[in-house]
């Protein structure tokens, strides 16, 4: 059922979860609204959100061994919310553009683990031929459409995505990532403005995960419910526990749901964490260790959805591990192949500049 | 005194129209805001409101006569007595009739233009050169201390305000997390969050915000985390701080500072590494400096601190770590648009700046083993370019090679060319040759970045080819 969210009600309960949020970590999961999925969902997201988590722990190990050079931004911590999102969009169809931490959205997205990890190494058999790197990256198989270094530049875009949709008469639906950072950039206001004006099927995703590199939202943020930023547009917002993909799951359909039956845009603020630094050289020093290890152990993504399937029987001990067992597979060879492919060829420089 | 009526102009172009329709009469009394004619043109159609009051005494062209010029007089209005000259409206005695255009005045007899300048030959006065000053001297026992890049612009920023209060930092990270590139360590705990502030991620805000503190006095230097950022922000640095003082005509000044790394850092892809030297280096109202070493970092930006205008500061992530023998004066501040030569020679000039300086001075190591004796000019600063300097050097070695790692078209390069063609035709034994990054965004693969790049071997070819060696 979809519930309209009308921007009154929802500043008065988003008033108060936000103030629970700073001194407290989000938590919805006992809010009745949460459906809960079923065993192959469960199933889904847990092997979905391994396979980032793997992917990403793998890719900060080949990054210490230098294989993947600049940047390289981790995204672990995050990962029920691009599963959760992933669950209520028509994979190749609907269309995925976030910033530069993407490449847990890639992976989500479906796209392959090996193209990847060969564009983080620089590798002719990377999503770019190597040319683009850890922070450029895109699939148009998949509809995700980058990958993009510039903070805020994606949600332009991204409502773009959604006017073109608009244009087709399709009902395609373009979800648009950022950060709370990001969420200052004053194209991201020009961009709220036009796609209600216009009524365009974009869902914003903002991803709170409490820090701008080394800015804690408060010290940047004047008004830190971000699911209110769109109040003087009369875009709705929620607030989400973006610790728990079912809450993800339930919220997104919702939005996606709003767009796609043409009544414009809406935000989800989604509350996460970021386990590690801001990219591999931040030492994270404006956060204490204690806060981590807190997020970690109680609101870990992937550790709520395994207890669940081990607390009600939908699995063994035994059939989590094949899960990560698979897993690993999986990963190990992208990293195989992501250290022996070889570069672009030279010839590669002067290509793809125009057509 | 009677007053002539003009034919008005419609348009700043319109040069002559047709005379419709009088709607006053001989011997008609006529109050300012009386419409009395109305004339016409291919495009529009309007009515002539008097200006002047009085009787309207003669009617000079007919109804109907089509291609009246543009100021002439069509009509006359006399005073009332002595009302026709002592009316209450300013330049009364010639237009009487509005709208008054900006272009009317110059139709008729052009007004003359004082004649305080050198003027060429089309009547465009020449641009007025400034000699640039001469580096101070230093005393002659001054001794030299090893220091870094990064510490020489911290030192720069902080000794400049603890000199002056007005002077603040502003920029993403520079507070509490010390700089993203430590270029601020330290100041927030000298000098207090009033006067190093962090901002959010707003570079087109920040920006304007310190253009307009800049306005109103304050000296604000803005950090960007880097100048890829400063894209978001580039309205305000050329629309808001370059022209405002020109558009205010000389009343509205910017003394602001807009610096951070600028170029490619390593392996960061095509949106983290661009060089935008010569794209600021375009703009009047800018000054533009990029250095090469620590002691024209820390001179230069604290000159740059203290001059009046708006000056982007073009650091190189690359060259904070390196070290250079920087001398310990109290006050090092060095001249802006003054260049600098690094290294005396007379077979080749190669002209560089900032981390192009590395290929070069590379380069010309390897070329003194080659018996080739090159000569090393290090710009420090982009605009205004200290074309003096690079004409003298090449009018002594006849050859020249440019190194910048940005792009080859309208590059620094390409401006240095063309002065050289001006200023130094006769004195060129080989075309100017530029080493460039390529022609291409910036790739990130290890071997094709490596490409993209000018490298030392490429400087060493190019300057083998000005000097016809094998
Ligand atoms: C326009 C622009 N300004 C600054 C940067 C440098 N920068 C990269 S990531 C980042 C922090 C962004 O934080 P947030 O939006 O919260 O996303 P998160 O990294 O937390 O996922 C900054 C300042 C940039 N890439 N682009
Ligand atoms: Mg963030």
């Amino acid at each position: 059922m979809a519930v309209r969210p009308t921007t009154e009600k929802r500043s008065s309960a988003s008033a108060q979860s936000a103030d629970k949020a700073r001194t407290k970590t989000p938590r919805t999961t006992d809010n009745p609204q949460i459906a809960d999925l079923s065993k192959d969902e469960e199933i889904q997201a847990y092997r979905d959100m391994l396979l980032i988590r793997r992917f990403e722990e793998k890719a900060g190990q080949m990054y210490g061994m230098g294989l993947i050079g600049g940047f390289c931004h981790l995204y672990i911590g995050q990962e029920a919310v691009v599963v959760g999102m992933q669950m209520c969009i028509r994979e190749g169809e609907d269309q995925v553009i976030t910033g530069y931490r993407d490449h847990g959205h890639m992976l989500a997205c479906g796209m392959d683990a090996k193209g990847v990890m060969a564009e983080l190494t620089g590798r002719r058999g990377g999503y770019s031929k190597g040319k683009g790197g850890s922070m450029h990256m895109f699939s148009r198989e998949k509809q995700f459409f980058g990958g993009h270094g510039i903070v805020g530049a994606q949600v332009s875009l991204g409502t773009g995505l959604a006017f073109a949709n608009k244009y087709r008469k399709n009902d395609r639906v373009s979800l648009t990532y950022f950060g709370d950072g990001a969420a200052n950039q004053g194209q991201v206001y020009e961009s709220f403005n036009m796609a209600e004006l216009w009524k365009l099927p974009v869902v914003y995703i903002i991803e709170n995960n409490r820090y701008a590199m080394g800015t804690a939202v408060s010290r940047a943020s004047a008004q830190t419910d971000f699911s209110k930023r769109g109040v003087s547009f009369n875009i709705p917002g929620e607030q989400v526990d973006g610790m728990d993909v079912r809450a993800v799951k339930a919220a997104g359909e919702r939005a996606v749901q709003w767009c796609r039956e043409g009544k414009g845009p809406y935000i989800l603020e989604m509350q996460t964490y970021r386990y590690r630094g801001h990219s591999m050289s931040d030492p994270a020093k404006y956060r204490s260790k204690d806060e981590v290890t807190r997020m970690r152990t109680e609101h870990d993504p992937i550790e709520q959805v395994r207890a669940r399937l081990l607390e009600r029987g939908w699995s063994s001990e035994d059939e989590l591990k094949d899960i990560d067992k698979d897993v690993r597979a999986v990963v190990a060879e992208a990293a195989e192949f992501a250290t022996y492919d070889p570069e672009p060829d030279v010839s590669e420089l002067y290509t793809d500049i125009l057509l | 005194m009677p007053i002539d009526i003009l034919m008005p102009a419609l348009s700043p172009t319109m040069e002559e129209g047709k005379l419709a329709k009088w709607v006053k009469k001989v011997g008609d009394t006529v109050k300012s805001g009386d419409v009395i004619a109305e004339i016409e043109t291919d495009k529009a159609t309007m009515e002539v409101e008097a200006v002047d009051e009085g009787t309207l005494s003669e009617i000079l062209v007919a109804e109907g006569t089509e291609g009246v010029k543009v100021n002439t007089p069509i009509a006359k209005i006399s005073g009332d007595g002595e009302a026709a000259v002592g009316g209450p409206k300013e330049g009364s005695a010639a237009t009487a009739s509005t709208p008054k255009s900006a272009a009317a005045p110059e139709q008729g007899e052009k007004p003359a233009v004082p004649d305080n300048t050198a003027k060429t030959v089309s009547g465009v006065p020449a641009q007025p050169v400034s000699e640039p000053l001469s580096d101070p001297d230093l005393p002659a026992d001054v001794e030299y201390v090893s220091m870094t890049v990064r510490e020489a612009l911290r030192d720069a920023m902080a000794e400049e305000m603890r000199r002056d209060p007005t002077v603040f930092v502003m920029g993403e990270e520079v507070a509490e997390y010390q700089g993203a590139y430590k270029i601020t360590q330290g100041l927030l705990q000298e000098f207090s969050a009033d006067r190093v502030i962090d901002t959010p991620i707003t570079e087109h805000g920040f920006a304007g915000l310190g253009v307009g503190a800049a306005f109103s006095g304050l000296r604000p230097i803005v950090e960007f985390m880097t100048f890829n950022f400063a894209m978001q922000a580039i309205d305000h640095i050329i629309n808001s701080a370059a022209k405002t003082l020109y558009m205010s005509g000389g009343q509205m000044g910017c003394p602001i500072v807009f610096r951070g790394p600028n170029g490619a850092a390593a392996r960061v892809g095509a949106q983290h590494s661009q060089d935008y030297a010569a794209w600021y280096s375009q703009i009047p109202g800018l000054k533009v400096v990029q250095p090469y070493s620590a002691a024209d970092a820390k001179g230069l930006l604290k000159a740059a601190i203290r001059d009046p205008n708006p000056v982007v500061f073009l650091e190189n992530e690359i060259l904070y770590g390196q070290s250079f023998q920087v001398p310990k004066v109290d006050d090092l501040v060095l001249p802006i648009g003054k260049a600098r030569i690094h290294r005396k020679g007379k077979d080749v000039t190669i002209v560089s700046f900032g981390i192009g300086m590395t290929y070069a001075t590379k380069a010309a190591d390897e070329l003194a083993g080659m018996g080739i004796d090159a000569e090393i000019i290090d710009l420090r600063t982009i605009r205004p370019m200290d074309v003096p300097a690079i004409v003298a050097s090449v009018k002594k070695t006849g050859r020249c090679v440019t190194v910048e790692e940005g792009f080859p078209q309208s590059g620094v390069g390409a401006e240095i060319v063309a002065q050289l063609m001006a200023n130094a035709f006769d004195y060129l034994d080989a075309p100017v040759i530029r080493v460039t990054g390529k022609d291409v965004p910036m790739p990130y693969a290890a071997n094709l970045e490596k490409l993209a790049l000018p490298s030392v071997a490429e400087v060493i070819e190019a300057v083998k080819a000005v000097t016809y060696t094998a």
